[in-house]
Parts: structure tokens; C-alpha cells; sequence
């Protein structure tokens, strides 16, 4: 119910009926006082975020980090940013989920209870880096279309499921197969019941990877609603649009999935570099795999002052994708000269790694510490944006904050 | 028989007292039954006057240029967008979108195209002009500088 046509009602009982409660002193509210659980829904209470999370979009709800807030090595709920195409589904019923594995490659149609897929199957638990496709996109110029996502819209969490492939197995999978695509329960903008908000999926060759879950867990604990509570797609290094929320259903396809976003300019860029601005055919345009080397300078937060003489610890993540990051390097004179990080290898295959070093300077002055990560096949991030495209994906030009010393 | 007059009078007194007491219990009942059965009686009018604002006047409030339920900027052809654009998304993608009219034209395209947006008619060039009037392109190089810089003393 809209809040607007909730105040025309004003009536304690359609308070009542809202709340599932009965108001008790209800008498005694003041005239046109709403009461406070239903007032504007607060999205920090409502998803668990920390304060310093910002809201990019209300509707549909889009949320991302800040760099500070992401310097735990496995990510909190409360700093994970929050992407979502269509609306959150309501009245999830977890006894009752199931999910349905079809599609023309598919042996045979099944579906599972979700009791039967976390008894079933062997469970297994990774750490893996989730980044949107568009993190990064408020910087290129022209703008680029969607939510102007800056730096924050990548997390790593530890995430608990089965792997897909043993599923996919158990159906039984025939030699023509090529893409799956996932399909969940989430509701278009429109509200228009026959269109999905999304529809992605990805390869075999990624789905019958060890990373590749069906996850039911994150941190050890039921997935959080907004995050896909009671069943998600977990696909690491790719971009998160892969990782489909509230799936309940999977299709083995003959060809490459045609699903929601997986065509036009969504989550596809130019197969060849263009001009900034320049238009595309839309047979020039490819679908983004693996993510680019990326990192993030997680400490200290952007704006710090220190004394002449003191060193600066800093640390953050650096992660590459489908890769490995090799080497992690910083600069404090805008890239002329670039100094080595210590840098940890992952705990698992597509988990990002921790960097740490102690930066020095050699007078008072304005500074800006540069972070650049290089990957296992020896490609780095660019300093400047990388190629523009539409809707400004991939973008990772190095991560710089500002640092004073007095 | 000055005892038994005094016993009278005792017994008068009592019965007195009683019959006070009971009124006062009946009193005292029927308030509470009556505070339970519309306790708005017992509030002063006059603070009731001072809440009871009508809220539908506020729905479309400008305050300092600005329209308070959207964040939009109060110009020519507001309410066309606010009435074409709110509906299905939130406008603060309409604010972080700064775009020309060509790609606003091919933007509206796509949402009739697959967003079930219906045909705007002439009120298409009003929305359009709206946008880049009020939200224009921005040019940032190739690399802006670093913004927003909250400087804070490093305790270590």
C-alpha cells in the first residue's frame, strides 16, 4: 500500500491491518501522525547497511560502499553494496522453494526442495568477489547510462551452497549444451507480471566451475532477503549480474541465453575499442566474461592529514577477474615512479587479496596515493579511464586518494 | 438515653460514609468506562487543531526551488516529468543521468520499446527539454579530479 493512499484511510484499524498488530494507546495518536513503521521505509534499517552507505536509487533500491567500508577481508552484510533491477520479492516461503532445471539441453525437467539440494548434495564454502558490471561508471564521459556508481559496488563475502555442476549432473546434461540462464522471483519495475527484470547466465565452461555455487548461505548465515534469500547464483569474477538472486529456476540452453540484460547494451561492450560517444551496431557489441584487474585502498579513508615526518600504513584488495593478481604497486607522484606493496596470495581461487605498505614522504604537501594492480598475465590498471562503451562498464582506472601532510 | 442517640448518630454517620464512598466508586467507574469508550474527550480541542494539517496539500510542496517528494529542480515542465518519469523508477535516476536530448529521445525509445513506457506524445519534448536544462551533460576529461575530499587529522 502507497503511503499517500494509506493517509487518505488514516483509520487505526487500517493501521492494525498494515502493522499485523493492534495498536495499543492507538486512540491517542495525534491526528494525521503516521506511525513509525510504516513511514518512508528507512533503507539502513531495513537491509542492515552501515550509515556511510550511499543510496544511488530508491527505486529500484541501489546502494553502494565507500572505499573505508570495505576494509575487512571478508565483507560484512553491512558494507555490501546492494544492486537490484526489478523489486525485492515478498512473502518468501523457504519450505516451500523449489528449483526447476529445464531448457533444451537439459536430459530431463527436475525440480528440487531446497531441503533436498542441502541434503543431497556435498556443500562447500568460498570466498569470492563480487563486482557490478558498472562499478565505476559516474567517470566516464559522455555519461554513461545507469546508476552512477563510483568505487563501491564490489564486495567479498564468504558464501556457503552446492556447486551447480553437481546438480546440473544429477539432471543429466546433453552434448549440445552451451549457456545456462537463470530465471528468479523478483518483479518487474512495471509490475508487469509476464517480464523478468533479469534473466543472465554464463557459459558451461563457468558453471562446471569448482567456485560456481548455488549458495544458500553468506557469512555463515541465511542469505539476507535483498541479497537473494533463499537461493542464489554465486559466480565469482564475472560481473554480479551473473550471480542471480532468488532463483528458482535454471535452464541448460543450446545456445547462448537470451534472457533479460543479456542483450542490446546490457553488460556487453564494443567488441572493438571506439571513440568516446561513438555509436555501436549492436553485432559489434560482446558480452563481458571475466571482470579487469581492479584494486582499492581500504585504509586509511580518502582526506587524511599527518604530520611531516610520520609513515602512512596503507592496505586494501586487489582482485583480477578470472586471474590472479601478481603484482600490487603505489605511487604518490601521479605515476611517475611506482613503489611495491606485500601482497597475500587468496584463500580461495577468485577471493580477493590483501595489500599493505608503509608510504613515506618527502615534504610537506598535497599527495595522492595511487593503487595499481597487475594480473597474471601482465595486464594493469590504466591510470586514465579505460575505453568508453555505452553503459559504462569496466572501469578500472587506478583507485587514488588524497593525503595531506602538515 | 444519651448512649443510644450517640449510637444513632454513629450509625448515620456510617451509613454517610458509605453512601459518599459508593458515589465516588460510581463516578470514578463511569469516568474510567467512558475514557475507555472515547478518551478523545478528555484531550484539549485545541492541540487537535494544531496537528490536523492536511497532507494532501503537501504532496507537490516546493520548498526553495526544489520538489520536496522527488528532489527535483521546480522548472518548466516539473509535473510532466514527475507524472511520466515516477512511476515506475525513482527520479534520482533521472538526476544521475546527464545526457543530450538525442540520448534522452533514445533512452524513452528503449523504455517503450521494453519497459512497457507508454507514448508520450507532445509531452515527450517538454520531459526532454526538462532534462538538459536542467540536468546537462557534464564534460569531466578523460579524469576528474579527486572530489568531495573530507580532510580529517590521522591518528595513529
Amino acid at each position: 500500500m502507497k503511503r499517500r493512499d494509506f493517509v487518505k484511510k488514516g483509520t487505526l484499524s487500517s493501521f492494525a491491518t498494515l502493522i499485523g498488530a493492534d495498536i495499543i494507546f492507538g486512540s491517542n495518536l495525534p491526528d494525521g501522525y503516521i506511525p513509525l513503521a510504516i513511514q518512508e521505509p528507512d533503507p539502513f534499517k531495513m537491509f542492515n547497511k552501515h550509515k556511510d552507505m550511499i543510496v544511488l536509487n530508491d527505486k529500484p533500491w541501489n546502494i553502494e560502499a565507500q572505499a573505508h567500508l570495505l576494509d575487512d577481508k571478508i565483507t560484512p552484510n553491512s558494507c555490501m553494496f546492494i544492486r537490484n533491477n526489478g523489486l525485492i520479492p515478498e512473502n518468501i516461503d523457504a519450505k516451500k522453494w523449489t528449483l526447476t532445471i529445464d531448457g533444451e539441453s537439459a536430459k530431463i525437467n527436475k525440480i528440487y526442495t531446497l531441503t533436498e539440494l542441502k541434503t543431497k548434495f556435498k556443500q562447500y564454502t568460498y570466498q569470492l568477489t563480487i563486482e557490478c558490471g558498472g562499478n565505476g561508471r559516474s567517470e566516464f564521459n559522455p555519461t554513461a547510462k545507469g546508476n552512477q556508481w563510483t568505487l563501491g559496488a564490489v564486495h567479498c563475502a564468504s558464501w556457503t551452497g552446492i556447486r551447480l555442476r553437481d546438480v546440473l549432473k544429477d539432471v543429466g546434461i546433453k552434448n549440445n549444451a552451451v549457456y545456462i540462464g537463470f530465471h528468479g522471483v523478483d518483479l518487474h519495475l512495471s509490475q508487469d507480471p509476464t517480464k523478468e527484470p533479469i534473466s543472465r547466465g554464463f557459459p558451461m565452461q563457468k558453471a562446471f566451475q569448482d567456485e560456481t555455487l548455488l549458495a544458500f548461505k553468506m557469512n555463515g548465515e541465511d542469505i539476507p532477503l535483498v541479497h537473494g534469500y533463499p537461493l542464489r547464483l554465486v559466480a565469482g569474477g564475472w560481473p554480479a549480474s551473473v550471480s542471480g538472486k532468488w532463483v528458482n529456476r535454471i535452464s541448460i540452453r543450446d545456445q547462448v541465453h537470451d534472457g533479460t540484460k543479456m542483450t542490446g547494451d546490457a553488460y556487453r561492450i564494443p567488441c572493438n575499442p571506439i571513440a568516446p560517444g561513438e555509436k555501436v551496431k549492436d553485432e559489434d557489441m560482446c558480452i563481458i566474461e571475466s571482470m579487469p584487474v581492479k584494486s582499492l585502498i581500504t585504509y586509511p579513508k580518502s582526506g587524511a592529514t599527518i604530520k611531516e615526518g610520520r609513515s602512512l600504513n596503507i592496505r586494501g584488495h586487489a582482485w583480477a577477474g578470472e586471474l590472479e593478481v601478481a603484482k600490487m604497486e603505489y605511487s604518490i607522484d601521479f605515476g611517475s615512479t611506482w613503489k611495491l606493496c606485500a601482497i597475500e596470495k587468496p584463500l580461495n581461487r577468485l577471493a580477493w587479496q590483501h595489500f599493505n605498505a608503509l608510504v613515506s614522504f618527502p615534504r610537506k604537501g598535497y599527495y595522492e596515493i595511487w593503487a595499481k594492480a597487475t594480473d597474471s598475465n601482465n595486464k594493469a590498471q590504466p591510470m586514465l579511464l579505460p575505453g568508453w562503451n555505452p553503459k559504462g562498464y569496466l572501469n578500472n582506472a587506478c583507485h587514488r586518494i588524497a593525503v595531506k601532510v602538515n | 438515653m444519651p448512649k443510644e442517640e450517640d449510637y444513632k448518630k454513629l450509625i448515620n454517620k456510617v451509613t454517610r460514609l458509605v453512601f459518599v464512598l459508593f458515589s465516588l466508586f460510581l463516578i470514578t467507574g463511569g469516568l474510567i468506562v467512558y475514557y475507555t469508550v472515547n478518551p478523545s474527550y478528555f484531550h484539549s480541542t485545541e492541540s487537535k487543531t494544531i496537528v490536523n494539517i492536511p497532507l494532501e496539500e503537501d504532496e507537490d510542496r516546493i520548498e526553495n526551488g526544489i520538489h520536496i517528494r522527488t528532489g527535483l529542480i521546480n522548472n518548466e515542465g516539473l509535473m510532466t516529468v514527475v507524472n511520466n518519469c515516477t512511476n515506475c523508477h525513482s527520479s534520482k535516476l533521472l538526476v544521475q543521468n546527464r545526457m543530450n536530448a538525442e540520448r534522452w529521445n533514445a533512452t524513452i525509445k528503449w523504455m517503450q520499446e521494453t519497459q512497457n513506457l507508454w507514448d508520450l506524445g507532445k509531452n515527450q519534448k517538454v520531459i526532454v527539454n526538462y532534462l538538459v536544462t536542467n540536468y546537462p551533460p557534464r564534460d569531466m576529461g578523460r579524469r576528474a579530479p579527486i572530489e568531495n575530499i573530507n580532510w580529517y587529522y590521522l591518528k595513529e
